[in-house]
């Protein structure tokens, strides 16, 4: 990563490439493609490019203390009990891979996992769906309640989940889906909704006109529109929005621990802390198991990480 | 409209698309407006009926649903029959523990502001100048927030424990006497949950402000600094009125996400160590009181309690302090 990232190039790409670097996700292949290859060594000749560096040591504080936690976990895992007793802050000595081993083997967490992976990809894909569906209207159609309908989901926006977690598990036990991953997936998308309509709209209503006109005259429906134009041309809204879905659910801790009884139907968060009660004086297992819970968010962040980054700056700028 | 679905051929479609394009020169006859309007209501009612059905019945409905059973003293079997009318929002008002939880609440709201706010202004302005590593900077330091709340808080509570890596740290560079209870001590244990707080949600306020800052025409600095202006001048003058409506809208989420909190107390604290400590929040009190009591009509009268706070704190702050950027910043967004 951090090979691909040091390589501006000639100034005036560079300054393009720079203002772009923390803009909404498109612009940020552009300029960097010239420069690649340069190496981190490349700076060198011109030390103005480096900029302060007192800026580079307050940096690299703040992302010792947002990462340090993190590797204290992982580290972690490649200890032993006894290790962490005589010395909880140590580094592993020797390296033990038995506690990623042992959890990798158990079925235990392949099937919280599973879990997480079904109502994670269910639910990004009802958001994704649904919310395009309703955007698509509210963007692109002229009526009378199309203001009303708008409000309706940004309202929505101060109806966190915890708030109706009493009477929402109230709906979800006369529907008989306590639970059932369904109880858990049907509200996340109704709860995922008001995100994906805000930063939706103001993607779809940027499409020109010219372009439905144009394909009106060619006798394509609003609906052909819709599938023909609309989704490709709205993808990296759709993209952002899916990726924020996504781990929304696959973090979301309250719902399923109201919905989600049995061990076996467990997501991922609800298993972690299970797992961390049941095994409170196996911490070095624990730290394994939190840190394997962990990757997939991570993974998937890192990914796509241009896309949610461009799409709050696209929710934010004015 | 069924008859509009029923004579909805490709010849009719043609015609209506062609009457369309042609609005400005000549106006489609009544019929085929008619005709247009329908099938337009139709599309509007398919496109938008699932995303507002599945809204109202699992958003809309149970907060109204909340309202209804608040005025019952109700264990949550069969429908509600008791009727106790205000008596459950009597006893929340009355009860010393709501006072503490909202305190707290309130604690940790204005905390957040105060220590997650001016700290990211200060690492976003610092971290927008150009420095190699940006995009690496830039995912790191959104970590923490990526993670889910029960990873932080077992992680925490983990490193914080009495015989942890936190005090053992301590020991090893010398300052022993500063090792703590960090978690169970009710003078420490807020404070212990706002440094959690603010490290797991600062990487969100520093990437917004930086957002934020890319944002403002690098003209402006450019201008500020031909006539003269000094940095301090121009991150005074000039990055802070334009970072306003960011900040404004960092502060409002913010707001929100602390009336709410819960995950994070609720691994680390759990709800009746959280009591002790003084480290529980509103929605604490509400599962504790409502699901785990038993007591679902006392449960939801306290969701309509937060519900209402945050509703009245939202409106006020929507009022008197994003009432001018809220139109262009939030709603207008990438347009």
């Amino acid at each position: 990563m951090s090979a691909r990232t040091d390589t501006w190039s000639s100034s005036g790409v560079r300054e393009k490439a720079t203002r772009r670097g923390w803009g909404p996700g498109g612009g940020l292949g552009l300029g960097r493609g010239a420069g690649r290859g340069r190496g981190a060594g490349g700076g060198h000749g011109k030390p103005e490019k480096w900029g302060s560096p007192v800026v580079y040591f307050v940096a690299l504080l703040f992302i010792a203390v947002c990462v340090a936690p993190v590797l204290y976990m992982v580290l972690g895992g490649f200890r032993t009990n006894a290790q962490i007793t005589t010395s909880p802050a140590g580094l592993p000595h020797p390296f033990v891979t038995s506690n990623y081993t042992d959890v990798l083997k158990s079925n235990r967490f392949w099937g919280e996992f599973a879990n997480s992976v079904i109502v994670a990809l269910a639910s990004t894909v009802g958001i994704v769906i649904l919310g395009l569906m309703v955007s698509f209207v509210i963007a692109r159609y002229d009526f009378k309640f199309k203001g009303a309908m708008y409000s309706l989901f940004a309202a929505g926006l101060m109806f966190p989940l915890v708030i109706a977690i009493t009477p929402l598990y109230i709906v979800i036990k006369d529907l008989g889906l306590i639970d059932s991953l369904v109880g858990v997936i049907i509200p996340q998308i109704a709860f995922g909704l008001p995100t994906t309509v805000i930063i939706l709209v103001p993607f779809l209503r940027a499409i020109p006109k010219e372009i439905e006109e144009a394909a009106t005259i060619d006798g394509t429906s609003r609906l052909g529109f819709f599938f023909r134009m609309v989704m490709p041309l709205s993808l990296p809204g759709v993209v952002t929005v899916g990726i924020l879905a996504f781990i929304g659910s696959w973090n979301n801790y309250v719902l399923p621990l109201y919905i989600l009884n049995s061990d076996a139907n467990f997501t991922l968060p609800l298993g972690v802390q299970a797992f961390s009660s049941q095994y409170s004086q196996d911490t070095a297992k624990v730290l394994a198991f939190t840190s394997l819970a962990m990757l997939p968010a991570l993974v998937f962040f890192s990914i796509f990480q241009k896309r949610i980054v461009g799409g709050l700056t696209g929710a934010v700028k004015g | 409209m069924s008859d509009t679905l029923g004579t909805d051929t490709a010849i009719d479609r043609q015609s209506q698309g062609a009457a369309r394009a042609g609005d400005a020169a000549t106006p489609p006859s009544p019929a085929a407006r008619r005709r247009g309007r329908g099938r337009m209501r139709l599309e509007i009612a398919v496109l938008s009926g699932p995303a507002i059905l599945v809204f109202v019945a699992f958003v809309i409905f149970p907060v109204v649903l909340a309202a209804y059973y608040g005025f019952y003293r109700w264990k949550g079997y069969g429908p509600p029959t008791d009727w106790v009318g205000l008596d459950n929002y009597r006893l929340i008002l009355t009860d010393p523990a709501f006072q503490d939880v909202l305190w707290h609440s309130l604690l940790i709201l204005v905390f957040s502001l105060v220590i997650q706010g001016p700290l990211a202004i200060g690492l976003a302005i610092l971290l927008n100048q150009r420095i190699r590593g940006r995009a690496l900077i830039r995912v790191l330091i959104f970590v923490p927030y990526i993670i889910s709340e029960v990873i932080v808080g077992t992680g925490w509570s983990l490193m914080l424990q009495s015989t942890g890596a936190a005090n053992d740290l301590l020991k090893h560079i010398g300052l022993g006497s500063w090792q703590q209870d960090w978690i169970a001590d009710p003078k420490l244990a807020l404070w212990t949950l706002m440094a959690i707080i603010s490290w797991k949600y600062i990487g969100f306020a520093v990437i917004l402000m930086l957002a934020g800052l890319q944002s403002i025409p690098e003209e402006l600095f450019e201008a500020a600094a031909i006539d003269g202006a000094s940095y301090w001048q121009i991150q005074r003058r000039i990055t802070l009125p334009l970072l306003g409506p960011t900040i404004r809208i960092w502060a409002f989420l913010s707001i929100i996400g602390s009336l709410q909190l819960f995950d994070l107390v609720y691994i680390i604290w759990g709800q009746y160590v959280s009591g002790t400590a003084g480290t529980s929040t509103m929605a604490i009190y509400m599962v504790a009181q409502g699901r785990s009591a038993g007591s679902y009509g006392y449960g939801s009268a306290v969701a309509v309690v937060m519900f209402l706070i945050s509703l009245v704190v939202a409106l006020i702050y929507q009022r008197f302090v994003l009432r001018r950027d809220l139109r262009g910043a939030v709603t207008e967004g990438v347009s």
